[in-house]
């Protein structure tokens, strides 16, 4: 341990004392935090910043990598997207960081993306999302749609015996991909076009009364009714308020939130929520070694016995670790390098089994459905056998089913259609 | 002699498990079953109809059911606390020596519940309480069998209540509207359900309109039947889109409140306004982390502290910032724009970035139900009453006391009242007190109805400014009206539009109307208003 | 007025700023653009694309702040609803670059953007007809703001909303685009906004020398539209401006229509802060419904408060220091930048009504006793 240290200490100095940059492999790697610290989205993305340092602090007491300690950069887009390009730029232009973890939206990783494609940089972005794209620079490890909505559904159909669905979401593009993925799914499966209602609200839409009477009539017809739901933030405290106090019960319209972990729960009184459902890759409940020695990690490193762990907190673990991996076995941060060692790589999940990073730049991960606990936690009450292969290109959605991606030779395409054996839309 | 206890012992034992049933061995079997199991576990129990059904069931149902750790022994918690006191399932007495450390959970899910509905409404058919009989009843509409309806047959002929008797008649007449094999009985059924509100009668007439097979007779009756049902459904939903208006209408107006006086009264544009509010609501929450055990009686507590404590922070402010700058209403802006950014950042430094879990009281949650048709949710109602009383208690300061008189005469002729002996420096304070005070009375409200985090204010400062300008800068009167009338429209709007055109709409609305009347609904007469 | 005027006055001749200003203005965006491409990357005195894209995004924001202070400082007419002017010519530019994406986007559309085949639109909506011509494009980032503009200011103006209540209005038509334009139906791509674009007029966006000629660009139309707005302020028409800020009832009493030199002069003002967000899109590659969130508006407002309104240089220096406020302090002090941004409002409102610029001119009044007396503040 102490050699270790006391090595790339020692060389730190000398490359100090010559002044020169011949021996710049020993200065620390630089891991770039792109996560909103204030404005809207603080409340979600401030804990990914905390986890992501609480990463590099483990990795540098476990000696670095390559010998060299990590440095994080922290920097506060602020919620504002355009912003987060901008921050993207300096991070790698300034201050030449050799990897990005960051974003939550969408919007914020599209604003980003041509900014890290054009800079060759390398980014892991880490929440579900909608799908429908695959960059050679950005590593999705949150959820696609078909490792999260579709298992979803799957249980709500198969085992509740719903007939009757209400696809609920905030009006932005990630429930817009969701339902309208969703809607195809359902409708292949036989449901009827007069048995699926969308509604959409605007982001921290609060007064709910109408819509939350829209759904209990929708769901007064006599048939088994759930809701999908991919409501946002903040708008899911009135929800939930809503339905509790206009006596919609778990076991007769369920509701599933694709958007809802435990982070939003420990904001929410979830007495009126208890039995209703959530679908993730991650829950804080899950039993397991790996996962314990997680939440002591955590706490300790936080200092609050209290604070949660989520599902995007497992995805930045894992991209973390995925990284690590990466950089030891190409013996160096250059991003091409490490791209190419990226795919293959396997990192042990925290509810059990191996992720596996894809060809797709997409993660293999279980899926688990969760009930919510009057103590603002999940129980599992259904899960994947195995791991799911995150879908890049959802096969649902008649312009994209015949897309996929491929960042392996020959294909080496991230929007590659095999009907036409054509790569579009590619920038580099 | 050992020996001899022990034999006497068992011998005991298996007489008693001989006589007193299977129940006490399923029962058993209850804590160790899977999920899966459970279902048909309880099916059995419910089979062996045993008296002690409805408290284990009643436990389970509400997630009250737990078992010693050390035995295995079912036990439920207290169904308003959750936990201690624990009273054993089979014996019915307390077992004090049982607290959340040494018992667990017995789990069940969204399956399960929905069957201890149901069961729960078989074995509540013959409870004493009519309400719960009726309510049971009305429950079992969507299962009916000839099962049941005999069961109900026999209960409808004891039956001394008359709601319940309705509600078990309405259950027979669906019955036979829908199964019986005389047309004459189905028909004449089918006519005395048209008076029901009942959603498993609507749609059962609705599936018998439709029915192909049913007999023209059987058909016509039900759709003439579900007519005058949807009639009655319609005008509930026109009533409850005026309550949904309304409530939303008194969350305007508690919102607004505070800036009908910092901005209406005192020409302060106040932007740090929103930030009362989410002190007012913050306020709750530490009132509650205060007082766990009494979160009933909190808000109680909360409501004047929350006054204080942004009141304070009103005062605050007036003294250090506001009173620089006397007449220049549009550079107040700036400076309170300001203070609203310090206030967010310092609340999410104190209490960090991610929501606060504000509980709501048990009074405050469930709705009130009118009929099958129309419910009111009792948070909304409360807060509907609670905004009025505030409103009453703010004109009665502002027409009746001394303070605001003085506040009137100040906004009207700052050098005038202050000739006459006015201290203004002092006024101004206060009423910038008031104004933030009532913001944070507001923010208590608001706490129990939306998130509380550091953004809480800003969602709201818009609508609040809408809503002054809209009412009549200066004017209370202006104010209440303008919250319940956007209210009203916005919610009378969005079945039509959509949430967010409807919001669009209104916004436009008020723009066009205030280009038509400057000073709003109820202008300020007179030369002081200039 | 007579602050202003007499501020104008601190070099010899009224106006005399306008040089200086140009000639700086053009000398740091020339040393800028030849640090950037001609100067090796390794030396120190290269610029990189980072400050260059960063210095772009400023010099937008300044001409924003630009039009905000020749309606408010000249005018009195405050408006919060300025961003608004500025994401519509921000729109009409991006829908530009959306449609010279042509089939290199997502779902290889030769026609549509990517969120219509996504939302499964079949033909492009009338509103987007004609934005792929360079030409019209431009024409709509003038026009549509100058429109909106006109017919806002005809119904506020002619109905004499002023003061307070026209801010709160003006905020009012900010926050209900933003509302709009967040709807996905509405055509504009919702809350993902427009994005991805690749080239103008045929450059690279991508390139170093497209960033550069736009930064340089940008700061022309700075500069232009510095020197007409000064011109402007100083003819007849401005100087019936500034009398109806500073006694609008007298003026009318003297027989002018206030109205319309007010109208005039807010439609000259969104014109600007449209051409603004038209220039400000391409540097940094997004356009969204946020651009009309009222704080944004209000945050630029600040701006020139803080540089000194009434001076239309301080409304330029305002944004620029502002904004590279914002930017160091946003990397220094992620957890507590807004403690800053906050007391420094607070601070240069009580203490510095006339901005920074304003506290220049008075430490020089102390040092070098100036031979005008001083007036009180406007």
């Amino acid at each position: 341990m102490n050699t270790k240290h006391l090595l790339p200490g020692l060389a730190l100095g000398l490359s100090a004392a010559i002044g020169g940059n011949a021996l710049a492999e020993e200065d620390p790697i630089k891991v770039g935090v792109l996560h909103s610290l204030s404005g809207t989205m603080a409340i979600s993305e401030s804990t990914l910043k905390d986890t992501v340092l609480m990463m590099v602090e483990q990795q540098n007491e476990a000696g670095g990598v390559l010998g060299r300690p990590l440095e994080a950069v922290v920097v506060d887009p602020a919620s504002d997207w355009p912003l987060f390009a901008e921050k993207a730029r300096e991070l790698l232009e300034e201050e030449e960081v050799d990897v990005i973890f960051g974003s939550w939206t969408s919007v914020s990783r599209k604003s980003v993306l041509p900014v890290v494609e054009e800079l060759n940089g390398l980014m892991f972005y880490p929440v579900q999302y909608e799908g429908e794209e695959s960059s050679e620079n950005i590593f999705y490890t949150g959820a696609a749609p078909n490792q999260q909505a579709i298992p979803a559904v799957d249980y709500l159909m198969n085992d509740l015996g719903i007939e009757r669905w209400v696809l609920a979401g905030t009006d932005y593009v990630y429930p817009r991909t969701t339902n309208k993925i969703l809607e195809a799914y359902l409708m292949d499966h036989g449901v009827a076009e007069e048995d699926i209602m969308i509604n959409y609200t605007p982001f921290s839409h609060s007064d709910w009364q109408s819509i939350v009477s829209d759904i209990k009539e929708f769901g007064s017809a006599g048939k088994p009714t759930a809701v999908v739901s991919t409501i946002n933030g903040d708008a899911n405290v009135p929800f939930y308020r809503e339905l509790g106090n206009q006596n919609i019960d778990s076991f007769e319209i369920p509701v599933v939130a694709f958007s809802v972990g435990e982070e939003e729960l420990s904001g929410i009184d979830t007495g009126p929520l208890v039995g209703h459902l959530a679908a993730w890759n991650y829950f804080q409940s899950v039993d397991s070694d790996a996962n314990d020695e997680f939440i002591a990690a955590w706490h300790e490193f936080t200092g609050d016995d209290s604070r949660v762990t989520n599902d995007p907190m497992e995805a930045t673990y894992i991209g973390f670790k995925m990284w690590v991996q990466a950089v030891e076995d190409a013996g160096t941060t250059d991003v091409d390098a490490v791209e190419a060692a990226m795919i293959g790589q396997e990192v042990p999940n925290l509810t059990g089994g191996m992720a596996v990073m894809n060809a797709n730049h997409h993660l293999s991960k279980p899926v688990l459905i969760g009930e919510i606990q009057d103590d603002g936690q999940f129980e599992v009450v259904w899960s994947t056998d195995g791991v799911v292969a995150g879908d890049a290109w959802s096969d649902f959605l008649p312009d994209s089913k015949m897309l996929i991606a491929d960042w392996t030779d020959p294909i080496n395409c991230g929007n590659y259609n095999t009907e036409t054996e054509t790569c579009s839309g590619q920038n580099y | 002699m050992k020996r001899l206890c022990l034999w006497a012992t068992l011998w005991l034992l298996t007489s008693t498990a001989l006589a007193e049933s299977l129940f006490e061995q399923r029962l058993g079997e209850l804590t160790e079953a899977s999920l899966a199991e459970t279902q048909s576990l309880l099916e059995a129990l419910e089979a062996e109809g045993d008296p002690r059904l409805l408290p284990l069931f009643d436990a389970l149902f509400n997630g009250n059911l737990y078992y010693r750790d050390a035995d295995q022994t079912l036990v439920a918690a207290d169904p308003n606390t959750g936990d201690a006191p624990y009273i054993g399932i089979l014996s019915g007495e307390v077992i004090a020596s049982l607290n959340e450390d040494n018992v667990t959970k017995v789990r069940v899910n969204n399956r399960l519940r929905r069957y201890l509905n149901d069961a729960l409404a078989r074995l509540k058919l013959t409870a004493p309480d009519p309400a719960i009989r009726e309510a049971a009843v009305n429950e079992l509409l969507t299962q009916l069998n000839a099962d049941t309806i005999a069961q109900l047959d026999v209960l409808r002929a004891d039956e001394q209540n008359a709601k319940v008797q309705q509600a078990l008649d309405t259950a027979l007449n669906l019955y036979t509207a829908q199964s019986s094999d005389q047309v004459g009985a189905r028909v004449q059924a089918i006519g005395e359900l048209s008076s029901s509100l009942q959603n498993a009668v609507r749609n059962a007439l609705a599936r018998l309109a439709e029915d192909e097979d049913a007999p023209e007779a059987v058909q016509n009756a039900a759709a003439e039947s579900l007519n005058s049902i949807e009639q009655k459904f319609t005008f509930y939903g026109y009533v409850d889109q005026l309550f949904f208006g309304l409530s939303l209408g008194s969350v305007l107006l508690l919102a607004a409140f505070g800036l009908a006086i910092t901005f209406g009264v005192m020409g302060v544009i106040n932007m740090a306004h929103g930030e009362m509010l989410m002190l007012g609501a913050y306020t709750t929450f530490v009132v509650q982390q205060l007082m766990p055990n009494a979160i009933n009686q909190s808000i109680w507590v909360a409501i004047p502290m929350a006054f204080l404590v942004a009141g304070s922070v009103g005062v605050l402010i007036e003294r250090c910032v506001i009173r620089f700058l006397h007449g220049r209403p549009l550079e107040t802006l700036l400076a309170t724009f300001g203070i609203s950014l310090i206030l967010q950042q310092l609340v999410r430094t104190i209490f960090s970035p991610l929501n606060r879990r504000v509980v709501a009281p048990d009074w405050l949650s469930g709705s009130w139900q009118i009929n099958p048709a129309l419910s009111l949710t009792f948070n909304r109602l409360y807060i509907l009453i609670f905004a009025l009383i505030v409103f009453a208690l703010l004109v009665l300061i502002m027409k009746k006391t001394a303070l605001g008189l003085q506040v009137r005469a100040v906004s009207q002729n700052r050098a005038m009242a202050k000739a006459m002996g006015i201290k203004t420096d002092w006024v101004d304070a206060l009423t910038f007190g008031l104004g933030s005070g009532i913001a944070g009375v507001g923010g208590v409200a608001l706490s129990q109805l939306t998130n509380v985090g550091p953004n809480l204010g800003q969602s709201y400062i818009i609508d609040s400014f809408m809503v002054v300008v809209f009412g009549g800068v200066g004017n209370l009167y202006g104010t209440l009206v303008a919250a319940f009338s956007l209210g009203v429209a916005n919610k009378f709007l969005e079945p039509i539009t959509g949430t967010v055109l409807a919001t669009t709409l209104v916004l436009v609305f008020i723009i066009l109307f205030i280009q038509k009347r400057p000073k709003g609904l109820f202008p300020q007469r007179g030369r002081a208003a200039e | 007025m007579n602050a202003v005027m007499h501020f104008l006055s601190l070099g010899r001749a009224p106006g005399s700023k306008t040089l200086p200003f140009v000639a700086i203005l053009f000398g740091v965006t020339l040393l800028a653009s030849l640090g950037n491409l001609l100067i090796p990357e390794t030396s120190a005195l290269h610029v990189s694309t980072y400050t260059i894209t960063l210095l772009g995004k400023y010099l937008s924001y300044a001409l924003l702040a630009l039009s905000v202070d020749v309606i408010w400082g000249y005018c009195g007419i405050l408006s919060l609803g300025h961003g608004a002017f500025f994401a519509l010519g921000g729109y009409a530019m991006g829908m530009y670059l959306m449609r010279q994406i042509g089939d290199r986007g997502v779902y290889g559309n030769p026609i549509l953007p990517d969120f219509m085949v996504f939302l499964n639109w079949d033909e492009l909506p009338w509103f987007w007809l004609g934005m792929d011509q360079f030409w019209f494009a431009m024409l709509m980032v003038v026009f549509v703001p100058g429109l909106l503009a006109f017919v806002f200011g005809w119904l506020a103006f002619h109905s004499r909303v002023t003061g307070v209540y026209l801010s709160i209005i003006t905020q009012a038509l900010t926050y209900a685009l933003m509302l709009a334009f967040f709807r996905n139906e509405m055509g504009f791509g919702g809350n993902n906004g427009l994005t991805d674009f690749k080239d103008l007029l045929g450059f690279d966006l991508q390139s170093d020398t497209t960033r550069v000629a736009l930064f340089a660009i940008t700061a022309v139309i700075l500069g232009g539209v510095y020197v007409l707005s000064q011109a402007i302020l100083k003819s007849r028409f401005g100087k019936v401006v500034e009398a109806i800020r500073d006694g609008e009832n007298r003026v009318r009493f003297l027989g002018y229509r206030t109205e319309r030199y007010k109208v005039g002069l807010f439609v000259y003002s969104a014109v600007i802060a449209g051409i603004a967000g038209a220039l400000y899109v391409p540097q940094v590659g997004i356009i969204n419904p946020g651009e009309f969130a009222p704080l944004k508006s209000i945050e630029l407002v600040v701006w020139v408060a803080v540089g000194g309104r009434g001076t239309l240089y301080g409304a330029v220096v305002g944004a620029l220091l502002v904004n590279y406020a914002k930017t160091r302090f946003t990397a220094i002090l992620p957890d507590g930048w807004l403690f800053i941004l906050g007391g420094l409002f607070v601070l240069v409102t009580l203490f510095l009504p006339k901005g920074l610029v304003g506290l220049v001119g008075q430490l020089r009044s102390r040092f070098k006793p100036s031979k005008t007396t001083e007036e009180p503040a406007a």
